[in-house]
């Protein structure tokens, strides 16, 4: 029986540990300074805005971790001692390992803008960051959030819940258009405009003023506009947390360098989830995944490797989801922010501007290569069988209404996106016929 | 090629915020329902009695003569304390004890109806709209208020509210729904002038004065019409709540209140066709059956589609639709609960231990249910030989705990502390049979969709049965549950479309469990050569 020490109780480092508990008897340790329970991160806002309490956020009740063996610690860990297989935590103590995994999760960005560090600047991405803005909004009249990405959308929405005026920095054009494409990006950016959030696009903040109690009281921005302010949310995007590591034997590059099977250059080291930087052999550029899904995937592959059933960690086709305020967004394959070479799209949008679909496929043969779809569910087992089967874009079009994930009774809109189709590449599909409601009910 | 977007310059400009805040038009609304509730409540204490033999207009009816003769000492004479009043009766009816505590409370509520004078005596009318009308125009204006928001789910600030977190409004709010259940159950003698201020519109629609149960029927049916708006309007993005919604609204209404209505204005034996055994647990009792024997043709027809109900189509519409087709889009029980209660279903406790309790305790009512009823049948058709006196004090003793206590008392007065479903949760046996189809034969489940669950907890804190709907949606697995009222909020709330209430196969309800997949091992690869 080894033990199995994982820094870091997030997502990742939690579903190492379960799975190493489903297949051995291992001796297993979890540290992490952040909270005593495993909660999910990506409820932080929920909690902001009244939706639930931190205890919903937990996955697990309290009793779990005992009942299946799983050692909690909170502690912050300081160093490693590779050499004597041994953390140094922050209280003092020692704890020796047989077996070491680093899932230690992200910190948020900061470039480097005058007065970042002032009491009323901060990013959100740990439960002491929601703690810190509940009170960095107390009695507050604005707030400036600045960088265009998942959570600085979120924190838009949050602060709305709580009446407080918002006004956000995008450096895009239009909202996440460096991830998503013009037409998508314009409707989730004319939605966030309907609640009332003053967006200011292509627009980047200089410098964080303070004011005379030392705390921010505005900031300008690259328009040589001066707008006055009491929090500045920062929320340009995330990087791995490589702190515990940056001097260690243990390789790093942005994020723990580790190979396919989560191993680091270090025996008896692994890392996952958000820390984590996949080597891509013949690649510029490697992996880095922050992301939920990812994180638990390589838990669940890293479980199995460090059982002794070394498992190459393989995320598989890819997929993501998101939501915009109102507006839920889903994603299969791949879908570039601009047009490339060889592509063909579809595009169809509602005439509410809530709902529309983005299918990009080979101008050669059709196949479909990639969707985005905001407003509908879909269904991913039925979009992952087409993207592996390489159906082509009128297979798509015609079994349409099999994917549709919408819960009963939902206006269709299967019909108006083939006619639009049909209009665009002068064919003239069908929908399989779908077994309406009344059909299902006795089928 | 894509297809145009239209957008006009105005779309990309902030607009006027919808947010929060007390708009005048819910205030105004919340006013007139403090008012209408006010009024109501003050009712109780409104107005002096005074028997007048001559005038014993609805209790000739119902109390028979030589116990009328009794109350000559009093008549005439002017009270104008209720309870004064009610003891004044009580010693000169039953001086010795020998009326029955059921019979005496049904003599004393007539009478004290009859001795009502004052203000609601002469107006039933005006208090009737100040206090019923009031309470539910307030309670549409403020939510209607509602319409200019967003639509989309909006469950914010709830867990900060004191109505909706167990603060101190809530624990008044449930006091006040236990105190009136109690009074409604068992004294509902104190209720008469507020029950009186019903006597117009129960006549205009029965032909008969208004008793309590006159009086629970309408403001049960008033309040799931009211918080029915509320329904309308918070999920108008949402045609599963719309239309199930307007069900709960129609069966409530129509089957509920109407139809038993009009059977008593023409003198038949009145029944909610759609409550079905053993929720409703009277139905096989000796009375109901002599009733219904009794009663010709229609009675026949209530006895046969009463069990084709119980014993046929609850079973079928349950393997087809699952358990939602009653608890959800039918029952009047869940019709409050999903209108009424629809604030409160975050209070459901999700723990395992509270689950082991629900599974004890609905089969444990279940068993009490069928017991009785069978001794309730074999009763009736042995003459009383075999059971004898036990049936009715089996009968008596379920009608307290259940039917009323726990049904009642603790199913609506526990909302703003247990969730809106404690009674469907813990104590319904019809529930307990219905889940007990959905579990082992039916096609409904609810499906998750491939790895896309964020773990976030929306869905289990939403779900007013405590399912932890989250365990199974993280773990990519189908959710099966006796318990699931099929409501369909979990996949409403979930922000990333991970949910679907579904019928299908009942063979195709299972599925692979992401959690235990097998991944992509060098083990597993090997053992794939080597085979
Ligand atoms: C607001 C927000 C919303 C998000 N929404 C989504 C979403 O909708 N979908 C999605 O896919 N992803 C989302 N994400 C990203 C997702 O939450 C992360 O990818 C995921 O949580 C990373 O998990 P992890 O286990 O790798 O690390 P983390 O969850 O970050 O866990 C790492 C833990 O290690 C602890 N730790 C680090 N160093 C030490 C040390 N030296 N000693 C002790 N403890 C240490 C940290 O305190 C932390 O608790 C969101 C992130 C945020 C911040
Ligand atoms: S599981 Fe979902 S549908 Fe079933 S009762 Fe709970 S919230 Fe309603
Ligand atoms: S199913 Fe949806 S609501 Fe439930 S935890 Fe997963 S993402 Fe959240």
């Amino acid at each position: 029986m080894a033990h199995i020490v994982i820094i870091g109780n997030g997502i990742a480092g939690i579903t190492t540990a379960r799975h190493i508990r489903k297949r051995s008897d291992h001796h297993i340790t979890v540290i992490s300074a952040e909270t005593d329970h495993f909660f999910s991160r990506t409820a932080l806002m929920y909690i902001y805005m009244g939706h639930m309490t931190y205890e919903h956020t937990k996955p697990y009740e309290d009793h779990f971790w005992s009942k299946n063996r799983i050692d909690l610690l909170r502690a912050y860990v300081n160093a490693i001692d590779i050499e004597k297989k041994a953390l140094s935590l922050g209280d003092g103590r020692t704890i020796s390992y047989d077996k070491l995994v680093l899932a230690t999760g992200s910190q948020s960005n900061k470039f480097g803008w005058p007065g970042q560090d002032l009491p009323g600047v901060q990013g959100l991405y740990s439960y002491q960051d929601l703690e810190l803005l509940e009170e960095n909004t107390e009695n507050i009249q604005r707030a400036v959030i600045v960088g265009g990405g998942l959570i600085g959308i979120e924190l838009a929405e949050m602060l709305a819940t709580r009446d407080i005026p918002v006004t956000f920095l995008i450096r895009e054009e239009w909202y996440w258009d460096n991830i998503l494409p013009i037409e998508e990006a314009k409707l989730v950016t004319r939605h966030v405009y309907e609640h009332g959030i003053d967006l200011r696009r292509s627009t980047n903040l200089v410098e964080i003023l303070a004011g005379d109690d030392g705390r921010v009281r505005g900031i300008t921005t690259d328009q040589g506009e001066e707008i006055s302010c009491q929090l500045v949310g920062l929320t340009p995007g995330v990087h791995p947390n490589i702190d515990l590591v940056k001097d260690s034997p243990v390789e790093t590059g942005r994020g723990v360098l580790v190979n396919d099977y989560l191993e680091t250059n270090v025996p008896d080291i692994y890392a996952c989830g958000d820390c984590a930087e996949i080597i891509v052999e013949g690649e510029a550029r490697n992996r880095i995944e922050q992301l939920w899904y990812t994180g638990r995937m390589q838990g669940q592959a890293l479980g199995r490797t460090i059982c002794g059933e070394r498992t190459f960690y393989e995320r598989g086709l890819w997929f993501n989801s998101a939501k915009f305020m109102d507006i839920e967004y889903q994603t299969y394959g791949f879908v570039p922010n601009r047009p490339r070479e060889g592509d063909a799209q579809f595009y169809w949008e509602d005439e509410g501007h809530r709902h529309c679909l983005k299918i990009i496929y080979n101008q050669s043969d059709k196949v479909v290569t990639g969707m985005n779809v905001f407003g509908i569910r879909m269904s991913q087992d039925v979009w992952h069988r087409w993207l592996k089967e390489k159906r082509d874009i009128n297979f798509v079009m015609t079994h349409l209404p099999e994917a549709n994930f919408d819960p009963e009774f939902y206006k269709a809109f299967e019909g108006e996106i083939i006619e639009a189709f049909n209009r665009q590449a002068g064919t003239n599909l069908q929908p399989s016929r779908q077994p309406g409601f009344f059909q299902r009910l006795f089928a | 090629m894509s297809t145009a977007q239209q957008h006009s310059n105005s779309d990309f400009t902030p607009a006027h915020s919808h947010h929060g805040g007390l708009s005048a038009m819910r205030l105004v609304g919340l006013i007139l329902f403090l008012v209408g509730m006010a009024t109501f409540t003050a009712t109780i204490f409104l107005g002096n009695y005074q028997i007048d033999l001559a005038r014993l207009d609805q209790a000739s009816e119902k109390v028979p003569a030589e116990v009328i003769e009794k109350l000559s000492p009093i008549a005439g004479k002017t009270f104008d304390s209720k309870v004064e009043m009610l003891n004044a009766i009580e010693s000169s009816i039953n001086a010795d004890g020998s009326i029955q505590p059921y019979q005496l409370g049904v003599y004393k509520l007539w009478l004290m109806k009859d001795a009502l004078r004052g203000p609601i005596a002469d107006n039933p009318w005006l208090w009737f709209l100040l206090s019923v009308g009031l309470a539910s125009l307030g309670g549409i204006l403020f939510h209607m208020a509602q319409r200019n928001t967003l639509p989309g789910i909006k469950h914010d600030h709830i867990w900060f509210s004191s109505m909706m977190n167990r603060g101190i409004i809530g624990i008044l709010t449930g006091t006040y729904l236990i105190l009136f259940y109690i009074l409604l159950y068992w004294n509902a003698e104190y209720f008469t002038n507020t029950i009186t201020m019903f006597d117009p519109i129960s006549q205009f629609i029965r032909n008969l004065p208004a008793d309590q149960w006159f009086l629970y029927g309408f403001l049960y049916t008033m309040t799931i019409v009211v918080m029915g708006v509320r329904m309308f309007l918070k999920y108008r993005h949402n045609n599963y709540h719309l239309i199930r919604t307007a069900s709960i609204i129609f069966f409530q209404f129509g089957f509920a209140f109407l139809l038993p209505s009009l059977m008593e204005r023409f003198s038949q034996p009145s029944m909610d066709l759609k409550n079905a055994w053993p929720l409703n647990y009277s139905f096989f009792m000796d009375w109901n059956l002599s009733s219904l024997l009794s009663s010709g043709n229609f009675g026949l027809f209530l006895l046969v589609w009463g069990t084709i109900l119980s014993v046929v189509l609850v079973p079928l519409f349950t393997y087809l639709y699952g358990k939602r087709w009653y608890c959800s889009w039918v029952c009047g029980c869940g019709g409050l609960a999903e209108t009424l209660g629809d604030p409160y279903r975050q209070l459901s406790n999700k723990g395992v231990k509270a689950w082991q309790v629900e599974r004890i305790m609905i089969h444990s009512v279940l068993v009490f249910a069928v017991i009785m009823t069978v001794m309730q049948i074999v009763n009736y058709t042995s003459g009383g030989a075999i059971f004898g006196d036990y049936t009715w004090r089996v009968n008596q003793t379920y009608s307290f705990l259940i039917g009323s206590a726990f049904a009642g008392v603790v199913g609506t007065g526990f909302y703003p502390f247990m969730g809106n479903r404690v009674w469907c949760r813990f104590g319904c046996p019809l529930a307990a049979i219905l889940g007990i189809v959905q579990k082992i034969k039916s096609r409904f489940v609810i499906t998750t969709n491939g790895g896309q669950c964020i773990s976030c907890g929306n869905c289990s804190t939403y779900c007013e049965m405590g399912i932890d709907v989250r365990w199974y949606a993280q773990r990519g697995q189908n959710i099966i549950r006796n318990s699931c009222v099929g409501c369909g909020v979990c996949a409403a709330v979930c922000p990333r479309g991970v949910l679907r209430l579904e019928n299908v196969n009942p063979d195709e309800r299972f599925n692979v469990v992401l959690d235990d997949e097998v991944l992509h091992s060098v083990e597993n690869l090997k053992k794939e050569i080597a085979a």
